[in-house]
């Protein structure tokens, strides 16, 4: 059914051929993508939180420019309160303050976006790679592998995911064991974390995945393809899974921004990121009685989880008007323009008399 | 149809039988529920692990556990009976009843946020949608994501500061300064700006008359001291009545349908009487009492419209129906005012009415108002948080599916038929709109209660999501199972419900038989 809408949309003359003269698929989508101010922004300010959270504190053994680490304990510089001005633009000595013991804020919440940013990346990898293979091979073998896989899935998605959580932060805490896993998890604490998540979060993408192969396997293209003696291999990879990749990257992008708040979350809830090691919903839960005498500890680490959040919301809700082809403006300006010239791609100023109706309708019911 | 749901139901009991081993298994490998006794120093500890061990049944193996478990879960299948048995949790509480306070708390918590934020969101997504790539439609699509990116643990702390204490402290001494209400309503005004539509001229005197009124308001409010006794009185319940029945009347019927517009304003006038007749019977208000008089007053109103007739009968019942329904709500809430000051004094509250915590006063007496603002004053705030973090995927979703459907043929068709604005946009794009937001609604609601985990702990609400992590913080099973299965029962059916209620919406669609 949303496809028949898609054909009609195009069909009513709403995508403007010229716009897509000459250009692959990949050429409209960058341009569209780059037309989106706020994915722009989103994705702008991505990168300063991603430059300045890995190159501050370093990672991975390799030290940063930033003068303090996470754990480094330091004399309380005027009781800790943040040293950063805008006016006059001064970054101080602690420029987000100190916590009651003296650690440095600032190291703290670059340590706090490293691990979200790694546990997104994780997480955003490891279920879509699990997404698209269940999606693929239930969709478009159907029969006994869809009802075993879907099954399962639908297992997965009722089991509840602070129970897991639960589970595997017990596994990690069992280092006198000597397990593999209890090893690697000790070491690599956040790793795992995201490893865990990402086993679970892609139930909602296999589903999504399975309905556009199952729509995509009945379109002539596949025919033809099998026809010429395509393997299912070569169908599902090269004639499919492009045709689907608009759907996989946008939900990608949206389970990533959702795996960050599951992180904090579970920190929060304690069965996440477990301290020594900190991150930024484990630094919301320590510092939230403090509220009252040392607020900086809550806003700064907050601050942080709602901007990369938002920020990949943003992008991705610019790679979706980017890779949908109903949607016909995604640029303010160019929306303005384009309403103003052409009266039929607007359908409340289809007919001008009603126009006015609209309008007044809808101010009364705002108001 | 009912092979489809047969064999849906089916399907569902086997998942849920996998679903809930694999639960159980899990809860009870996820830690050790001796930890605590190993550690300690106790002279009688031996006897405390033994006799813990004997509750727990801990010589059995997990599965075997889980075959016992699953025995007596089985009996509350058989109606009737009363021999419901989920086990008992670490203190020895039966299961069934700890789970019927949970749900009992999850359930007021969870319910006026859900019914709040459904209703703002889709109003919100439909205005958008209708009013595309105006400023208000970028202001509200900003806000969505950012109150979709707000973690709530975060947002609740913050309202615990600024919303209880902050208030509570300013309760104290109720007074507005100056500057600040010229900033709040000023602010009021530039969101009013926003919000009206029309010219610039329209714009502004909309955003001027706002300003106005609200710093009015507040200066009134703070010069007597309203906040600490409040009410609205019969001046304002007729103000406001007469600008609620303009309004559903415009909505439902068009203001040119005079007789639905007189049906609203008779039922306004009957509320006002009414409001003094009924004063007396509500200082012995009960539950049921408002119960059957909001029944009743959407029966008077929809009488006022049946007699007042006209061309369309219907639109003008629904319109006086609505209205009356609306001026009775406004009735009771200057009754739960007027407790307000008994309420604020009262010795168990202390002038600090917002609470931070739990879902109630501790041993509170009172009436049905002093109850019931007593809830009220314990539910704002997490309600508020529950809201705002929901609000926003309502409104993404209502404003697409409303988009979508503006650019369907029929609504051209409707328009050039000659319909009016309204009747196009809430007869015929509006409950097209709504088809696809019910059946996510329907998933929604099916989740509700097992998705406050985070809410009840950050508030202390001993509900649902309490029972199930302290379950498993204290590695037992029985409580972990039972909310498990109620959430997973609860999802499963509504999830039925939602494909089911999408096929009987929309007739393109059918179930697979």
């Amino acid at each position: 059914m949303a496809e028949e809408a898609g054909l009609r949309q195009e069909a009513a003359g709403i995508e403007p051929v010229s716009e897509a003269r000459g250009l692959s698929q990949g050429q409209i989508v960058r341009k569209r993508f780059l037309g989106h101010s706020g994915a722009i922004v989103g994705l702008a300010v991505f990168a300063i939180i991603f430059v300045m959270a890995f190159t501050s504190v370093g990672y991975a053994g390799i030290p940063g420019w930033w003068k303090y680490t996470h754990e480094a304990v330091s004399p309380l510089v005027n009781d800790g309160t943040p040293t950063a001005s805008l006016w006059p633009l001064a970054w101080g000595e602690h420029p987000f303050g100190q916590d009651r013991i003296g650690r440095d804020l600032f190291a703290m919440t670059m340590r706090g976006a490293q691990q979200s940013i790694t546990i997104m990346v994780v997480i955003g990898l490891i279920a879509g790679l699990i997404g698209v293979v269940v999606g693929a091979l239930s969709g478009y073998f159907r029969g006994w592998m869809e009802a075993v896989l879907m099954r399962l899935t639908d297992v997965i998605i009722i089991v509840p995911a602070l129970l897991l959580a639960a589970v595997m932060a017990q596994l990690a805490g069992r280092r006198d064991e000597g397990s593999w896993f209890a090893a690697f998890a000790s070491s690599n604490g956040v790793l795992a974390l995201g490893i865990f998540l990402g086993f679970i979060s892609w139930v909602g993408l296999a589903r999504l995945m399975r309905g556009e192969f199952l729509t995509l396997r009945e379109r002539e293209f596949v025919d033809a393809a099998r026809i010429s003696g395509a393997s299912n291999a070569r169908i599902i990879f090269k004639h499919i899974l492009p045709n689907a990749v608009g759907v996989l990257i946008v939900n990608v992008t949206l389970t990533m921004s959702a795996a960050i708040l599951t992180e904090t979350a579970l920190s929060y809830l304690g069965v996440g990121v477990k301290s020594p090691d900190t991150s930024l919903g484990l630094l919301i839960s320590q510092n939230q009685e403090a509220f009252a005498t040392r607020p900086w500890l809550f806003w700064f680490p907050g601050l942080f989880i709602v901007l990369i959040c938002l920020s990949i919301n943003f992008i991705g809700d610019g790679l979706r008007d980017a890779f949908d082809p109903r949607q016909k403006k995604f640029n303010a300006k160019k929306a303005r323009d384009a309403g103003a010239t052409v009266p039929e791609a607007t359908p409340v100023a289809a007919l001008d008399s009603r126009a006015d109706d609209g309008r007044t309708a809808g101010g009364d019911r705002g108001a | 149809m009912v092979t489809y749901i047969v064999r849906r139901l089916v399907t569902a009991a086997l998942i849920l039988l996998g679903a809930s081993f694999l639960v159980y298994l899990l809860t009870a490998a996820s830690g050790d529920p001796l930890a605590e006794f190993r550690a300690s120093s106790a002279p009688n500890k031996q006897q405390l692990m033994d006799s813990r061990s004997a509750l727990l049944d801990l010589d059995t193996p997990a599965p075997v556990r889980y075959f016992k478990w699953l025995g007596g879960a089985a009996q509350c299948l058989v109606p009737f009976t009363g021999s419901c048995n989920l086990g008992k949790n670490i203190a020895g509480q039966p299961i069934t009843d700890a789970l019927g306070h949970a749900l009992i708390q999850t359930l007021t918590l969870v319910t006026g946020a859900a019914v709040l934020a459904i209703l703002v969101g889709i109003t919100l997504g439909i205005i958008t949608a209708l009013r595309q790539y105006s400023t208000l439609d970028y202001g509200v699509t900003f806000m969505a994501f950012l109150f979709f990116s707000l973690p709530i643990f975060w947002v609740a702390v913050l309202l615990k500061e600024f919303g209880a204490i902050g208030f509570n402290n300013f309760l104290r001494n109720p007074e507005i300064p100056l500057p600040v209400s010229l900033g709040v309503a000023a602010v009021l005004g530039a969101v009013a700006v926003v919000v009206a539509g029309g010219d610039a001229r329209r714009k502004a005197s909309t955003g001027a008359i706002v300003f106005a009124a609200a710093a009015a308001v507040l200066i009134y409010f703070s010069v007597t001291q309203w906040f600490k006794t409040p009410g609205l009185g019969p001046v304002v319940i007729a103000i406001a009545g007469v600008g609620i029945a303009f309004a559903v009347t415009l909505l439902t019927a068009g203001l040119r349908n005079r007789k639905a517009l007189q049906s609203a304003l008779i039922a306004v006038g009957v509320g006002l009487v009414l409001y003094f007749v009924v004063q007396p019977l509500l200082d012995q208000a009960t539950f049921l009492m408002v119960l059957l008089l909001a029944v009743a007053a959407v029966l008077v109103g929809m009488a006022i419209g049946y007699f007042m007739g006209g061309y369309d009968r219907g639109q003008s019942m629904r319109a006086a129906a609505i209205t009356s329904f609306l001026v009775g709500f406004l009735i009771v809430l200057d009754r739960f005012m007027q407790a307000w000051p008994a309420y604020f004094n009262n010795s168990r509250v202390r002038g600090r009415p917002i609470a931070t915590i739990g879902a109630g006063t501790p041993n509170i007496e009172g009436d049905f108002w002093i109850l019931g603002l007593d809830s009220f004053t314990h539910l704002i705030l997490p309600t508020t948080a529950l809201i705002l973090i929901s609000l926003a995927g309502y409104t993404r979703f209502t404003r697409a599916s409303m988009l979508e459907i503006m650019n369907m043929d029929y609504i051209r068709t409707a328009r050039a038929k000659g319909l009016s604005e309204r009747t196009v946009v809430m007869r015929h794009a509006f409950r097209n709109a709504l088809i696809p937001v019910a059946t996510i609604v329907a998933f929604d609601i099916g989740g509700l209660i097992g998705g406050a985990v985070i809410t009840e702990t950050v508030f202390s609400v001993r509900g649902m999501g309490f029972l199930f992590l302290d379950g498993i913080q204290h590695v037992d099973p029985n409580p972990v199972m039972g909310v498990f299965v109620c959430v997973a029962i609860t999802a499963m059916a509504f999830n039925l419900i939602a494909d089911l209620a999408y096929s009987a919406l929309d007739p393109r669609v059918r179930v697979k038989a």
